[in-house]
């Protein structure tokens, strides 16, 4: 096996890079591919919360990266999906922790032993994006449908692009359909318009992602859930399918027709 | 080891150092660079640094740890002057300088600018995103975007076959006729010479190729590009 190293980031805090990997990760095991996540924000990490993991931590990165243990002891395998590890931050230290070299070493390490590396990367673009990116293959970059997060991707996308990572590719996050219709929302061509990068996803709006990450099963698990969909669909893609977008006009109608039945509209 | 010091040439600039680095890996030049640093910290300490890399190519993580390490020795790094339009980028996307702005006589590119005069021009090839910042001592024209956080600032006119939406200064020389034209003129800052004007951003505005000057008034005007004139 020879895995694909994909890194989630932003530059702007909030805006789903861990929801994102928690859920393309699910996604990617649930397809049958064997997936390992490596929570990139050191000093910060929650990826663990989200894929409800927190108390079988043992050992992080950062005692993988200083010889404390072998790889294959920080790898923490999923309650549900067998094929599914994650490597944790370390809380008590921070970015300065490991090096690029280090990080590139570990993923080395890494791809032999799955499909699938995701990495969690932090907010910013200091060294611990740095870090993040350095031995990626690919990168996806989340933003949402808010200028300021907008805008922020752009300076990700141009650092990128200046760092030859490659066409990073572009997954929007919580789009609300109803709000771009009374265009009350930066459509997902506005956005394209200004970042002009692939599409790989269009996430909507979807109250199960609180609910499910709170709960430490993320919302990829739950097939009625709109955002779950969502995530599995760019999944799918990143396996090398090609799957239809979303259509959010059905689901518009779909707001239009809940709307009328609350008496709202 | 004194073969690795070959591979540095400390000079004195009028408002500090300059480094120029011989042709070699990028390792080795910088542990040169640093081992010349450790070899006479109190020569070094407090320096301004500008950093002369020829055709070497650096990405920002590398040109970062090398702004790092020099900050932990206490020198500032405020310029590197390369040959890879890579380099470049990276030095504009990290802030710092990408020409000496006293230049030396022998520097070839400036002579060059100032035998040519206003006919000079920077061709930009692509879209410039947040935080890419562009000086240059002539025109601009950019094929593709300027997007919101990024800045041109030209002594000459300013030409965007593309949205504008950035900041712009033209005639930052004080050149009261230079304009700025752009297939759709929606920048979040605009100046030509020292008029400034900011627009404010109508989504609804229909986008048409405008040019934007200094009128005979002395205030900045914007007029819209018809192909009947």
């Amino acid at each position: 096996m020879t895995a694909k190293v994909i890194t989630i980031t932003s530059g702007k805090g909030g805006v789903g890079k861990t929801t994102a990997v928690a859920n393309l990760a699910v996604a990617l095991a649930l397809e049958g591919s064997k997936v390992v996540c490596i929570d990139g924000d050191i000093g910060l990490r929650n990826l663990d919360v989200i894929l409800g993991l927190e108390n079988r931590i043992v050992y992080d990165v950062v005692d993988v990266i200083e010889g404390r243990c072998r790889l294959k002891q920080a790898m923490i395998r999923d309650k549900k999906l067998p094929e599914l590890y994650l490597i944790p931050a370390a809380q008590t230290r921070d970015k300065n922790a490991i090096s690029a070299s280090e990080m590139i070493r570990l993923v080395k390490d890494l791809r032999s032993e799955c499909d699938f590396v995701l990495i969690d990367s932090p907010a910013g673009i200091e060294r611990g994006f740095r870090n993040a990116i350095a031995g990626a293959d690919r990168v996806l970059v989340v933003t949402n449908p808010e200028i300021s997060a907008v805008r922020d991707a752009d300076r990700v996308i141009g650092i990128l692009e200046s760092e030859e990572k490659g066409p990073a590719a572009l997954i929007l996050n919580r789009l609300n359909p109803a709000l771009v219709k009374s265009k009350d929302m930066l459509s997902p061509e506005d956005v394209l318009d200004l970042l002009a990068i692939e599409l790989i996803g269009i996430v909507p709006e979807d109250e199960n992602v609180i609910i499910a990450s709170n709960r430490g099963a993320p919302v990829a698990y739950e097939p009625k859930s709109r955002a779950g969909q969502a995530f599995r669909n760019i999944a799918k893609r990143l396996r090398g399918e090609t799957v239809p977008f979303l259509d959010l006009d059905a689901q518009s109608g779909l707001w239009n027709r809940l709307q009328r039945l609350t008496g709202r509209k | 080891m004194e073969e690795t010091r070959a591979l540095v040439q400390i000079k004195g600039l009028r408002d500090g150092l300059l480094a120029s680095l011989d042709d070699a890996s990028w390792e080795e030049q910088r542990a040169a660079l640093l081992a010349q640093v450790d070899d006479n910290p109190a020569f070094f300490h407090g320096a301004r640094l500008a950093l002369e890399v020829a055709s070497q190519i650096l990405h920002v993580n590398e040109l970062v740890e090398l702004r790092d390490q020099l900050s932990e020795r206490n020198i500032f790094l405020w310029a590197v002057v390369g040959e890879s339009p890579t380099t470049e980028q990276t030095a504009q996307l990290l802030g710092l300088a990408t020409r000496i702005s006293k230049p030396r006589p022998e520097e070839i590119r400036q002579v060059r600018v100032e035998d040519l005069g206003e006919e000079t021009a920077l061709f930009l090839n692509r879209t410039l995103r947040s935080g890419t910042r562009v000086e240059f001592s002539g025109h601009v024209i950019v094929l593709g975007d300027v997007n919101p956080g990024a800045e041109i600032v030209a002594e000459g006119n300013v030409l965007v076959w593309g949205k504008l939406r950035g900041a712009v200064h033209a005639g930052s020389n004080g050149d009261r006729t230079a304009v700025v034209c752009a297939l759709d003129l929606s920048p979040t800052r605009l100046q030509i010479a020292d008029e400034t004007t900011t627009l404010s951003l109508d989504p609804q505005r229909t986008s048409n190729p405008e040019t934007a000057r200094i009128n005979e008034h002395g205030k900045l005007q914007l007029e819209i590009w018809s192909p009947d004139r």
